[in-house]
């Protein structure tokens, strides 16, 4: 069975995961620029980054006949200090223009900061006057639902931004219903501890429906399982879901937001 | 699915994840020492379990949630740990 992962952090994994995904049906990974497990020191350090999601990573990747895609920014979690994020995002349009670079993300909220916020608002305006999609990474347990609340706000505030070109990541069941509401996408992250498990995943699509619903795995350098997609699309399965309902959900739905990038193209 | 197959595809998992809840309470009971906030969210998410309302899994998730709306000064960390603090 054919899937996108739509969000994986694959600087963080083995060359054996993407052949391991490959084998399981993986026809194209996305990666958002994200927080690396330490602070980085510099600006440069960004940049490094940048060219490796964007010139290294696509070779790994077609390796094993995977496309590879990817979203800049500076993450939540290095936001609080202003002024490196001002540095980091002046060095991002450069790299708009790269064949795989499919928006601004994943940008967003940690720990619901004044100067997160801040920095949000900036690459708000980063992707609006550029024309990009957006993807949000949404706070970790406690401070999720506040978070997304503010997130939202912002996004609404913002004229320019228009609701079906954005996707907020990281959904559980007290935030997806008004991330819907406001007729943006919804990723669920398939995780073995904390965000959605592939039975809640589930129930959340039955509860809701299929529309702008996505799953990924958002596999990183912690617990995390790059076949969780695949595996959720077994419990599907399972539960008596048919083969075409599950290959919207692991296929043709993030096909239909990505490909609004003008770059996505399998 | 009807009830039947939901039960036959979920019920040993859902025991085995509910004898798991009622262990953790008991080891922490006997420890020593003061427990948190973030005890006193759990047993809060704990009374949203039982009884015919719907949306147990949202009630549950709101219980360890920060529900209030103004931005923080300054993260102080990056962290989460699962609770708010504030719910003591």
């Amino acid at each position: 069975m054919r899937y996108i992962e739509p969000h994986a952090h694959m600087v963080s994994r083995t060359t054996d995961d993407y052949e391991r995904m490959a084998l399981a049906g993986c026809e194209a990974v996305c990666e958002p620029a994200f927080w690396a497990g330490f602070d980085r020191s510099s600006p440069a350090g960004f940049y490094d980054y940048f060219c490796q999601l964007t010139e290294h990573e696509p070779k790994r990747a077609a390796k094993f006949g995977l496309k590879h895609f990817c979203w800049l920014c500076i993450n939540s979690k290095e936001a609080e200090d202003v002024k490196l994020a001002e540095e980091v995002i002046a060095l991002i349009p450069q790299f708009l223009n790269r064949p795989n670079v499919l928006g601004i993300g994943e940008i967003g909220l940690n720990k619901n900061s004044r100067n997160e916020l801040r920095v949000l608002e900036m690459q708000v305006e980063l992707a609006a006057t550029h024309e990009q999609l957006i993807l949000v990474h949404t706070p970790h347990l406690e401070d999720k639902l506040k978070g997304t609340r503010l997130i939202l706000d912002v996004l609404k505030n913002d004229q320019r931004i228009r609701p079906e070109r954005v996707i907020i990541d990281h959904v559980e069941e007290h935030t997806v219903e008004m991330v819907l509401d406001c007729g943006m996408w919804a990723g669920m992250t398939l995780y073995p501890e904390t965000k959605c498990t592939p039975a809640r995943a589930i129930d959340i699509l039955e509860t809701f429906g299929q529309e702008r619903l996505w799953m990924n795995s958002a596999c990183d350098w912690g617990v995390s399982d790059p076949l969780a997609v695949p595996k959720t699309a077994l419990e599907m399965k399972k539960r008596g879901h048919v083969a075409s309902a599950i290959e919207k959900v692991i296929f043709g739905n993030p096909k239909s937001f990505l490909k609004q990038s003008g770059k996505f193209k399998l | 699915m009807t009830k039947q197959q939901v039960l036959d595809l979920y019920f040993l998992d859902a025991r085995h994840k509910l004898v798991e809840l009622a262990a953790f309470l008991d080891r922490v009971e006997r420890a020593a020492g003061k427990d948190d906030f973030r005890l006193q969210s759990f047993r809060q998410a704990l009374t949203q379990l039982n009884g015919k309302k719907k949306n147990k899994v949202k009630a549950a998730l709101l219980a360890f949630s920060d529900p209030t709306t103004t931005p923080i000064a300054k993260a102080a960390g990056k962290g989460a740990v699962g609770a708010y603090v504030g719910s003591r």
